[in-house]
């Protein structure tokens, strides 16, 4: 990406955070501002930020602020690319929808709903993609969440080996 | 031609329940998810209008195995078999892209040799993806005939695989810093006679559907997006490109050898379910072309970097010496360390940007690994695309993607 464009990006936001590293620009931005943020990418003649690669979420268990919501963004035009970053605090799981600006968001921010628990605001459709639609065991991404699942599997019965063997 | 044949929100179509004779009601419609045209397990409830699509909810995750919950617990080698469940039908182009995350990550460059022996297997695989693709939308709506034409080439392809590294799908060839195995005179000589006639194939492939006017018609103007929308959408891949949007990651971010070949990206005009037939015919013909000159260029040399902390040892020392075989089974149980970081790496795999988005907290196994499969992204539009077209054309949207489950639900 053009040192310029960064430096636009860091004149106009003085609350957002740059961090480049791997040849990747990333940008920490507060929850409150986010919307404001990802419009300004996307509206900016000269960034133009008009396709949304990824949206997905990292946990931290151990930090204050336990989920981090990533956007990836690219620019078909400019040909360039974006990494947005925002913390989520656990108890209050929450986070604007970016559907208004990018359709593409709407399965995106589902899956993070869904395998997180993030909860995005005024989203139209927000229900689990992935896992069934009453599934209520957690959210598997979390990483208190074990990998061979939780209670489901203990409900099945299982023959003994002996009892097999009559 | 291209737009739909009535307005996309059906709602406020005029119709009077009391006043008309006969009863209306919008019905319910459910499908799959064991239906054929499916390719693996997707179900779609539609609200249907007499025949019109008025809506269509997918519902996914039917194939979801938690592939990125067990990344989380694997270490960096042990996912690379992992990635070849993703998109079964395009192995190689799944661990490329796991692979090239984890190498920007421990900033390691790979020999000559090995990228371009990279650069041919996923052309390669892109070939029997498009191959898999032909045969089997063709198939879907009527058009039996060409599935037995493209399955023969797809042989030819996957028994290159399998001699080249001993499995015809899930393949596991790609390694950290090269290749598993070196590719074989016989493998190149073969692949040289393959490509001599291929392109005559594709012509036939071609007279078999575009004097067939029943496939032309299901296809043309069927399940039509705007670029505008496309973009907006994240849409990658062949769907992008047949509404005349230049984005290919091998242009737009060069990667492999595709700097050092001759090659052009097909773009459609139209957007509609033939235009992505005719792209995906195209990049047929570009990937041979790109192949061709891979194997006019390819140099001599090693296939892996030689960084022994990282790296297998050869194959023939593993059998022979002690220490190489303990330096082998040290890597693929231990693995390796990776410093602390995060990227996002991404290649155009034969469905659209297929990307890995890696979080190291240092360590052998990743605090995260986000996989962005185009396929589930692709299915964001499906609904938009769906809208006002017949219920008979369902099966030809689905199609139109080159959707595999795997991939989309992970």
């Amino acid at each position: 990406m053009q040192k310029s464009v960064v430096e636009k990006i860091v004149a106009d936001w003085n609350t957002v955070v740059l961090k480049e590293a791997f040849e990747e620009v990333s940008f920490s931005v507060p929850r409150e501002i986010i919307i404001a943020f990802l419009k300004y990418l996307h509206e900016d003649i000269a960034l133009d930020f008009d396709h949304i690669t990824d949206l997905t979420a990292v946990d931290f268990p151990n930090e204050e602020a336990r989920f981090e919501v990533v956007y990836q963004l690219y620019s078909i035009e400019k040909n360039h690319r974006i990494r947005v970053k925002v913390r989520v605090p656990e108890d209050d799981c929450t986070i604007d929808s970016a559907t208004g600006i990018w359709k593409g968001a709407n399965f995106l921010e589902r899956e993070v709903y869904d395998m997180y628990g993030v909860v995005f605001n005024h989203h139209p459709d927000l229900r689990r993609i992935l896992m069934t639609e009453d599934y209520n065991e957690g959210y598997p991404l979390r990483k208190d969440f074990p990998v061979e699942g939780r209670g489901w599997r203990d409900s099945f019965e299982f023959l003994s080996e002996q009892k097999q063997g009559n | 031609m291209g737009e739909p044949v009535i307005d996309h929100y059906a709602d406020d179509v005029e119709v009077t329940p009391e006043k008309s004779p006969r009863r209306v009601e919008d019905m319910l419609l459910n499908m799959g998810p064991q239906h054929p045209a499916t390719h693996g397990v997707l179900r779609i409830v539609l609200d249907l209008e007499g025949e019109i699509i008025v809506k269509a909810t997918p519902h996914l995750g039917y194939l979801h195995r938690g592939v990125e919950k067990l990344a989380e617990d694997a270490t960096y080698t042990q996912i690379i078999p992992l990635t070849d469940r993703l998109d079964y039908i395009c192995a190689m182009t799944n661990n490329y892209a796991f692979v090239r995350a984890v190498e920007k990550l421990l900033q390691i460059t790979i020999p000559q040799r090995a990228e371009y022996i990279r650069t041919i297997v996923s052309e390669m695989q892109r070939l029997s993806g498009h191959l898999f693709w032909l045969g089997t939308q063709a198939l879907d709506i009527g058009a039996m005939t060409v599935f037995f034409y493209t399955f023969r080439e797809r042989e030819v392809l996957l028994d290159l695989f399998e001699l080249l590294c001993g499995a015809r799908l899930t393949v596991s060839y790609f390694r950290v810093g090269g290749v598993d195995r070196d590719m074989t005179d016989e493998v190149i000589d073969r692949l040289y006679k393959f490509l001599e006639t291929f392109p005559e194939k594709i012509d036939e492939y071609n007279t078999l559907l575009e004097t067939n006017r029943i496939w032309v018609a299901r296809t043309k103007g069927v399940a039509f997006i705007s670029g505008k929308d496309a973009i907006n959408f994240g849409l990658t891949g062949p769907v992008l490109r047949a509404s005349g949007v230049h984005y290919d990651v091998r242009k737009a971010q060069p990667y492999g050898v595709y700097d050092k070949v001759e090659w052009e990206v097909p773009l459609g005009k139209n957007g509609d379910t033939y235009d992505r037939y005719w792209i995906r015919i195209e990049e047929m013909r570009q990937s041979a072309k790109i192949i061709k000159q891979c194997l006019d260029q390819i140099p001599k040399g090693a296939i892996a970097a030689d960084l022994p902390m990282i790296t297998y040892p050869p194959r023939e020392r593993v059998m022979t010496d002690m220490e190489s075989l303990i330096h082998h089974f040290m890597i693929a149980t231990r693995g390796f360390e990776v410093p602390e970081g995060e990227v996002y790496s991404s290649i155009e795999a034969p469905k659209g940007e297929l990307g890995f988005y890696i979080v190291s907290q240092g360590g052998n196994k990743p605090h995260r690994c986000r996989i962005r499969p185009p396929s589930f992204i692709n299915m964001g539009a499906f609904d938009h695309m769906a809208r006002g077209y017949m219920i008979a054309d369902i099966v030809t949207i689905f199609g139109t993607y080159d959707i595999v489950m795997g991939e989309c639900d992970r």
